[in-house]
């Protein structure tokens, strides 16, 4: 049984100098057989596992991860979450994932860090503010809350944003979702992991999957290099390694693997304290507790596994971030990396069953997974403990890439590609 | 970031070039005799190989010819340069 955290079990522990913390998660070796197997131990996949265990009652499973436990995508994104895309399919898995966000803490008895400080979009031509109008109202049919900002209300949202009209790209008025925000992503990891293990969920790290074992169309079990895991349904969870695992069990994906960058600034005072984005000039920044700037650049148009990028990228990035921030010209930064992003052609994931049977894949997520951890982890665990889609993620099958019903999202994903 | 010898202009900056995806998908012949699995399979399903992957490049900012690359997406390192139209080495 896991204690609670409280202030209470600080206290405690403060007294014996923290060396008596219970271990939160345990270190298993894999048994021979689960009731189902999640590939994959980012938050996407510790939330599937979460959720499997919480609301469907299989216990009996097991998460494998090839490196460490959220030290893939999880640990290289810019934390940014909100639910203002476009289209009804996108806003009720997004605003889904959102309205989880909101009680996340409390449920998971771990701090997630969820800070709804707003996320506000910039708009600087013409097709921009029509879009974001667009957007704005498509939004707000929904249900999710958003507004459409003036020049003026961007600058008195966020003053050190430079507003002058002979900048390159003048900032033309914006939209706001009060409602988004960021959260602590290595704590979502940690949070669904401490969860899940409570649970009874096998966490084992350090186990790459080898190979994939069917009979016909079923799936038999998993190759490892921890050896073979006899499972009927393999829940594939592997961002931009999906097409690596896909491969193995004979499948095509419509998806590329591309790097992703970003970057962090040495630490500040707070000077910036809602998140903004722009699609135009592709610059986006926010500020960590830890007073950084966290900048997100864009991707390189090749495929990609190396979690490194071009230069150029993030020249283009900071060029953009100087443009419409003079105040951080002398800001130095601290660290840049890369992480491998899956990319749908149209932006948007994929959360389905395969043509085998037992096999699910929760992919595509592309640039900007983040956000929607705990929806994806609730939804795929749904589609996975009952062979069928939920009607949140119906929507996102695979079989679209077919019938050609797509859910373009390229102007709501932020990041183009 | 790295060099890419073009076969037209020499080595040049990876900038100077667009990725043009996965190489040696062949347009169908019959386009109406496609059922719509084999149109998703030709418009959106890739290899998207972690290892020595076959992909066509464009000089966008040099001479604008298209042409063929091997490169190995696991370290980006680049095997082969080829023409349009001529043979893949040893696939």
């Amino acid at each position: 049984m896991r204690n609670k955290y409280s202030v209470f079990s600080l206290i405690k522990n403060a007294l014996s100098y923290h060396e008596n913390w219970q271990r939160v998660w345990k270190d298993p070796t894999p048994k021979k057989e689960y009731d189902a197997v999640i590939v994959g131990g980012g938050g996407h996949g510790l939330a599937t596992a979460y959720y499997l265990a919480k609301k469907h009652n299989m216990n009996n499973i097991a998460v494998v991860e090839k490196g460490w436990i959220g030290g893939g995508n999880t640990g290289r994104n810019t934390t940014i979450i909100r639910s203002n895309y476009l289209w009804d399919a996108s806003a009720g898995l997004y605003d889904h994932a959102l309205k989880i966000w909101e009680g996340l803490s409390q449920e998971l008895n771990y701090n997630v860090m969820f800070s709804q400080r707003g996320v506000m979009n910039l708009a600087h031509n013409l097709q921009d503010v029509r879009d974001l109008k667009r957007r704005t109202h498509a939004n707000r049919l929904n249900g999710i809350d958003a507004v459409y900002l003036s020049t003026e209300e961007v600058k008195k949202f966020c003053p050190i944003i430079n507003t002058s009209p002979d900048i390159r790209y003048p900032v033309l008025g914006g939209t706001l979702q009060r409602r988004a925000g960021t959260a602590r992503h290595d704590a979502v990891a940690w949070g669904y992991a401490r969860g899940a293990d409570a649970m009874g969920v096998d966490i084992i790290q350090n186990c790459e999957v080898k190979g994939i074992k069917r009979n016909g169309d079923s799936v038999e079990g998993i190759e490892t290099t921890k050896g073979f895991i006899k499972t009927k349904k393999v829940g594939v969870v592997a961002a931009g390694h999906s097409s690596v695992i896909a491969n193995m069990a004979g499948l095509r994906l419509p998806l590329e693997s591309k790097p992703l960058q970003a970057l962090v600034s040495e630490p500040v005072k707070p000077i910036i304290d809602t998140v903004v984005m722009s699609n135009a000039v592709h610059a986006y920044v926010s500020q960590s507790d830890k007073g950084e700037l966290v900048i997100g650049a864009g991707t390189d148009d090749y495929v990609s596994y190396t979690q490194k990028g071009s230069h150029q990228i993030v020249e283009g990035t900071l060029n953009a971030i100087l443009e419409l921030y003079p105040i951080f010209s002398r800001m130095r930064m601290l660290r840049q990396w890369g992480g491998i992003v899956d990319i749908c052609p149209d932006a948007s994931p994929i959360l389905s069953k395969t043509s085998i049977k037992g096999l699910y894949f929760n992919c595509g997520w592309g640039t900007g997974g983040f956000k929607a951890t705990p929806g994806s982890g609730d939804l795929f665990a749904h589609t996975i403990a009952n062979d069928e889609p939920h009607k949140l993620n119906a929507a996102f099958n695979l079989n679209r890439f077919v019938s050609g019903d797509l859910v373009d999202e390229h102007g709501a994903a932020a990041v183009a590609h | 970031m790295f060099l890419i010898n073009c076969p037209y202009c020499g080595e040049r900056d990876q900038q100077e070039f667009k990725a043009g995806g996965e190489a040696h998908i062949e347009r169908p012949k019959q386009p109406t005799e496609l059922s719509d699995d084999e149109w998703a399979e030709y418009l959106f399903m890739r290899k998207n190989i972690k290892g020595v992957q076959f992909e066509r490049w464009n000089h966008a900012h040099g001479c604008r010819k298209w042409f063929n690359m091997v490169r190995d997406t696991s370290n980006d390192e680049i095997k082969a340069i080829y023409k349009m139209g001529e043979k893949p080495p040893s696939q």
